[in-house]
């Protein structure tokens, strides 16, 4: 009797055993920051597209819109060995972690699926780490946008600006009816954000890529970088009093309400408007920036490919095989604002303002004229894009005075930090 | 008991045995008990203590790294102390660690003193009033930040209150001020925990003993005369426990700035902790980090230990 107990509990606790295993291997762990609404419902198309095939969803979800705290956690747990399936990330973290040794391979499922041909090349640079393939691209947003609101722009006589000055005087006329101009939040990533498409529209896309991919001294520290930041000066005067340490999303909130004429954001500002059930030129207008027609200043939601054991792989390559498919990327990017990480999926369900989106992608892509952000952390390593941050904040909100003085600052916290 | 002597020489070196195990456990359970709490606490403070005083002399970045670099971060963060035009962030927070130190810490002190020397007049209805001033030290900093957030806003709190009422020439934007901002952090600050200090010194004035300040009274004291050279001296132990309690929380606020300021208009409200954690975890520079932590502790062992050792010294006389 005794012996029979023995026997049923060692066979009980290899069962659990092989239980607990068998959820495992079948799981996708997943760690992301998506955490509103329509976020939630985009992710939710993937959950359905991999239970399909048999594999369940386990989110390691934390909060928090710029994904601090995710990484934070994130850290935490490869620190400690034990690595979700992936990770939503952004641009030179993926080659961080690459560089650590804790990512995994994918380059025969990139193979077979053909990535290397769809995905943008500019994309690649953070998906393929030393020839193998670590990350899938999600989407790809842009950030030289204007984002107006339809009925305001009537009301004072609007029309789309071509050029810098264009825009000073759209937003004079705005001032004059009595409506705030320019929206806009004063967190140190809103400003630097901002101020990307004002470089890229005063200097150049050459001058762009010199100053904010190659971090080119000369250019750091050129007369059109000053000229940039007194650009960056004139329009900081068309911005209500109270915006500072304003969320991005109650910025766009100003816009759709039209309490305000003009949102400069990335594309994840039309999600919001979207969100609230409005469509692109009949309730507001999406315009590139002034000067900036032609190029595209891009950052990316990536899913960072973890080393997992190998009979945890069949999950990821499931996942990563799933995210690239152009059905997803349809339906998730339609939702979230941003347009497909690859450059082949049809634009038919997209409203007016994706598919401009999405041409200027490819055109973006074919002409070389498609940047990684600085302010998003696609431009440089995350020590240096805060870095200008830091100047471009201190700068908007008066602890740097003048322009010679920001771009001595810049240069001086840039060559700090690399 | 092994002075007395036994006939059966069996049954005493077995009662010997008993005893010695007996005593010996009464020596060592405590120790037992206590070691895994002892071992926890050497490992995850004062461990970690050294481990991160090792990383600020390395060249760690987004990961550990354990090569040694030399005191390559401190001599930055030494640069930086002396950059003011534009202040650099190190620079910010620490006389923002001065400023909100002081008042923080003074202000409660004063206001928690008062407050609890109004209450001790033995007023009706104490019971409601005690736990009312006490309440606000139940919410997390979060909650009192984004409380005082939405209350000091100018768009959305008081001042547009007091414009809808028609003040409209009241004016009241510290929160949006990079100069001002930090002293609205002191005022939610004060807010949250001055009633607890309240609290602390009322427990302390019901410990005077009545005769002396009967015996005061007799002698022709003043009201006045009689708090200022009788009960507040008597209540130094007091001091000294409410002062060790608000500077490591003046010290470690972090989520207040956070939650109240978001950092502040271009980093302007930043203490050191915010600079630690932004430099450790978000510009993945954490020698720098762990440089700056270790600044922090030293900062409030030179402040406290001095204190502690007097006190306690002179408690031992």
């Amino acid at each position: 009797m005794r012996k029979f107990l023995g026997t049923a509990a060692v066979a009980a606790v290899m069962m659990a055993g092989t239980a607990a295993y068998a959820a495992d291997v079948k799981e996708v762990q997943m760690l992301h920051w998506w955490t509103s609404g329509g976020e939630a419902a985009a992710l939710n198309v993937l959950k359905e597209d991999l239970s399909k095939e048999g594999f369940a969803w386990k989110d390691v979800p934390v909060a928090g819109g710029g994904g601090d705290a995710a990484m934070t956690a994130l850290k935490a747990m490869v620190a400690a060995g034990t690595y979700p399936t992936a990770s939503q990330m952004l641009g030179y973290t993926v080659l961080d972690y690459a560089q650590a040794g804790v990512m995994g391979d994918l380059t025969e499922t990139a193979k077979a699926e053909g990535w290397d041909k769809s995905v943008p090349a500019a994309l690649q640079k953070f998906s393929v780490y030393d020839g193998k393939w670590v990350a899938a691209p999600v989407n790809v947003h842009s950030v030289n946008w204007l984002w107006i609101n339809k009925a305001v722009m009537e009301k004072i006589g609007g029309t789309e600006p071509k050029t810098f000055d264009d825009l000073l005087a759209l937003l004079e006329k705005a001032k004059a009816a009595g409506v705030i101009p320019l929206a806009l939040g004063g967190q140190n990533w809103q400003e630097a954000t901002m101020f990307d498409s004002i470089v890229l529209s005063t200097g150049g896309p050459e001058f762009y890529k010199k100053a904010f991919n190659d971090l080119d001294e000369e250019s750091l520290k050129s007369d059109t970088m000053k000229k940039s930041f007194d650009n960056l000066a004139k329009i900081k005067e068309y911005v209500d009093p109270n915006f500072s340490g304003r969320d991005w999303n109650l910025a766009t909130a100003m816009v759709i309400k039209g309490d305000a004429l003009v949102q400069v954001m990335g594309d994840w500002a039309k999600g919001e408007f979207v969100a609230a059930k409005k469509t692109p030129d009949t309730d507001f207008l999406c315009y590139r920036f002034p000067g900036t027609d032609g190029s595209v200043i891009y950052n990316s939601d990536m899913f960072g490919m973890f080393d997992v054991p190998d009979d945890r792989k069949a999950a990821q390559v499931a996942l990563a095989t799933a995210t690239l498919s152009k059905s997803f990327q349809s339906a998730f990017n339609v939702v979230k604002g941003s347009v497909p990480a690859r450059t082949d999926v049809p634009d038919t369900d997209f409203d007016a303002c994706g598919k401009k989106g999405i041409a200027d992608l490819k055109a973006a892509n074919e002409g070389g004229t498609l940047f990684g952000s600085l302010a998003q952390g696609y431009g440089a390593p995350p020590a240096v894009a805060n870095a200008y941050k830091d100047v471009v904040s201190k700068f908007v909100h008066g602890q740097i005075k003048t322009s010679d003085q920001a771009v001595e600052e810049l240069v001086k916290a840039i060559d700090d930090a690399k | 008991m092994n002075t007395v002597a036994t006939p059966e020489i069996n049954v005493k070196s077995e009662r010997r045995i008993g005893n010695s195990i007996r005593s010996r456990m009464q020596d060592v359970l405590p120790k037992i008990v206590l070691a895994p709490s002892f071992a926890v606490t050497v490992i995850f403070v004062y461990g970690f203590i050294v481990w991160t005083a090792y990383l600020s002399f390395t060249n760690s970045k987004t990961f550990p790294s354990y090569v040694l670099t030399g005191p390559r971060a401190y001599q930055r963060l030494w640069r930086w102390t002396f950059e003011t035009d534009p202040p650099s962030s190190w620079y910010t927070s620490i006389t923002n660690m001065g400023i909100f130190g002081l008042l923080y810490v003074g202000i409660c002190l004063a206001l928690g003193l008062f407050l609890a020397i109004l209450l001790d007049q033995k007023i009706r209805g104490e019971g409601l009033l005690r736990p009312i001033y006490l309440y606000p030290m139940a919410l997390s900093f979060i909650v009192t930040g984004v409380a005082w957030k939405w209350f000091l806003d100018p768009g959305l709190g008081l001042e547009q209150t007091l414009h809808q009422w028609g003040w409209t020439s009241f004016h009241f934007d510290w929160i949006k001020n990079k100069d001002f901002v930090i002293y609205t952090v002191v005022i939610a600050g004060v807010w949250q925990a001055s009633g607890f200090v309240m609290a602390m010194f009322l427990a302390g004035l019901r410990g005077i003993d009545g005769e002396i300040i009967k015996a005061a009274q007799i002698d022709g004291a003043t009201t006045w005369q009689l708090y200022r050279r009788i009960v507040i001296p008597m209540l130094r132990p007091v001091f000294l426990s409410a002062f060790i309690v608000l500077a490591h929380m003046a010290i470690k606020s972090y989520d207040l700035v956070v939650a109240l300021t978001s950092g502040g208009p271009g980093g302007s409200a930043w203490l050191p902790s915010n600079f630690m954690y932004e430099y450790t975890f978000k510009r993945n520079e954490m020698a720098v980090g762990s440089a700056s932590a270790i600044i922090m502790l030293m900062t409030i062992s030179a402040i406290i230990v001095p204190y502690l050792y007097s006190e306690l010294r002179e408690k031992a006389r």
